[in-house]
């Protein structure tokens, strides 16, 4: 969206996170849902985050929010830091032995190591700029509270109204703001259609005036003739409150459409971020080139002519990943130092972020610039 | 497709639907879930059938495999498949039907397996039940050679293996495989990708266009994305509210269509190849209550164009172009308009017809 003036300023700053889920009776890690993923987000803008099921994208954006507790990593909201904590699951290089138990070479290993407690603050204040709109509308909200009640709870938290009757006239503001019937403040979520549901999700996210929500799949449970209708609305409410968006799907005409950057994400990490056009145009990592061209078109002579790759196999377990490289299982390039080496995350092109060792060779000057 | 169109060119029909009805009598009152519905399908051919929920796209499926579930009916019309009444035949017959002649995919490959059967096992029950002189073993061979046609690897462990042990995308092709093992002339596949990633859906989809030139069967692919539609299918009908609003070749649907719900729903769509930012433009309101249907044409309520008539009478079908069919009262006036005026008048009648509006 070229028109949307952006103040530059980055609103939230994540470094490095990672958020493991320990398994029952295993040892180790456990599910590596998020890896080392460093991103930022400026004010008023919005990122997208696309990906396939399983890839962590959805982990990625509560972990930010914090309804799941980071593993480690850092995490700054409006210049304040909300999250810090160190590795307890480092990489270290441990030696390799023969059967005489002579060192015959080196590998990388995880080994869980015993860290100071990570330094943490008191959220609630932070709930009122931050907000979720969840996938499915039916499954979020209380089926036995009234829309009144389900946008009000909100209000009532963090105390935002005088008396009764200027939080009646606040929730009946919002309830218009969002396009439904202020009487429909009596009703129970069961009596609205899936978008009238999507609708009152999104007034209660905005009854506390957030500065920041995370959109998570808002709009893959709906029909196709109302998610244009969501989508539009979303929009204009950026434009008059200047939120500040993360854009969770797995649609990606629809990220493309509304983002302002792209981010795409492959078992746990971060494999490439751009401008939304610019990424769609260039796709850098090979993953992101694949997931372009999977996407079907709705134009028949485009789509029987467009080459396709289609890529072979199934998602790997994020329980135990591939080593080096996480794509490198499923990429037509692969190389021997794909298996071995993870890709640094580097700025191959202005504004234009990509985790690949291919890139290095077309990119010399990224990498000095990198090194240096 | 050229190979496909050369093929209809000398093939029969294989299945005719004649202004089908299908209704659910409930509680609350009759549902008419679908309201009168016509189309032919040749031999070789995919149709697309594309709907959002609620428009009555899989019941009408459902009807054609006899597997319309209780409090549902066929009530009115007919279903002709190579030539043969479907909705006459008995029960047993029906069996026969299902799986040697027709076979259905649907769109949750984990709920339509069975959890406690190895896959192998569901195989070759499939197709013991239809053939039942062969023999465990040839059985046997014969699933591990589907397996392998729908490019699934290690077939011998595969076989001895539980839906669970399989990925979704995985899940579906044994589904497929399952469906196609008694060598059908029709597939009928339900949303057979919804439920999966796009990378999946892109393997899904190479195989059944795959399968289908291998095999010169027919295809209904039920769905409501356009996109996929615009991949593999060689004719579109688009339903709304129990009701064929457009039918016709793919090309006429996405490059001329006729129909405002069609518009609509191309127009609401985001473009993966559009270069900058362009506002969707949404339909506005929300899809019909089946229950209190609106008399006349049921897209009338959202439509930018609605007129007097269009509340009270549903519009018949109109020929625009060579089996390319609108029903839209919008069609029908230029279309009398053109017989009356001569083709000159076009551009009068669009003038009148905004005077309406």
């Amino acid at each position: 969206m070229s028109e949307k003036k952006l103040s530059g300023e980055n609103l939230l700053e994540v470094t490095n996170l990672k958020k493991y889920f320990p398994v029952k009776g295993m040892r180790g890690p456990g599910v590596q849902a998020v890896e080392n993923v460093s991103v930022f987000i400026r004010k008023g803008e919005t990122l997208g985050l696309v990906g396939e099921s399983g890839c962590g994208k959805t982990t990625l954006g509560r972990t930010i929010l914090r309804l799941h507790e980071p593993t480690s990593g850092k995490i700054v909201y409006d210049g304040k830091t909300i999250f810090e904590g160190k590795d307890p699951y480092p990489t270290v290089m441990v030696d390799v032995k023969d059967e005489k138990g002579q060192v015959v070479g080196q590998k990388p290993q995880i080994v869980k190591t015993r860290v100071p407690r990570a330094k943490t603050v008191d959220m609630l204040p932070y709930r009122r700029k931050m907000q979720i709109i969840f996938q499915d509308p039916s499954a979020s909200l209380d089926p036995r509270m009234t829309v009144g009640e389900i946008i009000g709870e909100a209000l009532d938290i963090h105390k935002l109204y005088e008396n009764k009757a200027d939080r009646a006239e606040q929730i009946k503001a919002l309830l218009d703001h969002v396009g439904l019937n202020t009487e429909h403040a009596n009703r129970y979520p069961h009596e609205f259609s899936g978008g009238q549901q999507q609708r009152v999700g999104i007034a209660r996210a905005l009854a506390v005036k957030p500065e920041f929500i995370v959109c998570d799949e808002p709009i893959s449970a709906l029909d196709v003739s109302i998610q244009s209708q969501i989508v539009n609305m979303l929009e204009d409410m950026q434009e008059k409150q200047g939120l500040t968006y993360l854009f969770i799907a797995h649609d990606l005409s629809v990220v493309r459409h509304i983002s302002d950057r792209i981010g795409v994400m492959y078992l746990g990490t971060m494999v490439e971020l751009g401008e939304s056009y610019e990424l769609n145009r260039n796709p850098l990592h090979p993953y992101s080139q694949t997931l372009l061209s999977a996407v079907p078109v709705p134009d028949p002579k485009l789509s029987k002519s467009r080459q396709r790759i289609v890529l072979e196999g199934d998602i790997p377990s994020p329980m135990n990943p591939p080593t080096g490289c996480r794509f490198h299982t499923r990429c037509p390039y692969a190389t021997d130092r794909c298996k071995e080496e993870v890709p640094p995350f580097r700025e191959y092109e202005p504004n234009h972020w990509a985790a690949c060792h291919l890139l290095e060779e077309s990119h010399p000057e990224a990498v000095e610039k990198a090194e240096a | 497709m050229a190979e496909n169109q050369n093929m209809e060119a000398q093939s029969e029909k294989l299945l005719e639907v004649k202004d089908l009805h299908v209704s659910f009598f409930t509680p609350a009152g009759e549902v008419k879930a679908v309201g009168g519905i016509s189309y032919e399908l040749n031999y070789g051919e995919v149709m697309g059938i594309v709907g959002e929920s609620g428009s009555g796209k899989s019941q009408e499926a459902y009807a054609i495999m006899g597997l319309l579930q209780s409090p549902g009916k066929v009530i009115g019309g007919s279903i002709t498949f190579e030539g043969e009444d479907v909705l006459a035949k008995s029960r047993e017959e029906m069996t026969e039907f299902r799986g040697t002649r027709a076979a259905m995919i649907f769109q949750n490959p984990m709920t339509s397996l069975n959890p406690v059967y190895t896959v192998g096992n569901q195989l070759i029950e499939a197709l013991r039940t239809h053939d039942k002189k062969i023999t465990k073993k040839d059985a046997a061979k014969r699933a591990m050679e589907m397996l392998e046609l729908v490019g699934i690897n290690n077939v011998a462990k595969r076989m001895k293996q539980y839906p669970h042990e399989f990925s979704g995308g995985m899940r579906q092709r044994v589904m497929i495989a399952m469906g196609l093992i008694c060598h059908p002339k029709l597939l009928i596949a339900d949303e057979p990708t919804t439920a999966l990633d796009v990378t999946i859906q892109a393997q899904i989809l190479e195989l059944m266009k795959d399968l289908q030139k291998k095999t010169q069967m027919g295809i209904i692919f039920i769905t409501h994305n356009l996109g996929v539609v615009a991949e593999i299918c060689d004719k579109v009908s688009v339903m709304y509210a129990g009701k064929i609003v457009e039918q016709g070749a793919v090309n006429d649907i996405f490059y001329h269509p006729s129909h405002p719900y069609t518009l609509g729903l191309l127009r609401s769509m985001p473009r993966v190849d559009a270069d900058e930012h362009e506002r969707l433009i949404p339909i506005e309101g929300t899809p019909v209550d089946m229950l209190n249907p609106p008399d006349g044409c049921p897209f009338a309520p959202r439509c930018e164009h609605c007129m007097k008539i269009c509340l009270q009478k549903m519009p018949p079908h109109v020929e625009i172009g060579e089996g390319h069919k609108s029903a839209c009262w919008l069609r029908v006036l230029e279309k009398k308009k053109d017989e009356s005026v001569g083709a000159e008048g076009g551009a009068e009648v669009r003038e009148s017809k905004q005077k309406e509006d």
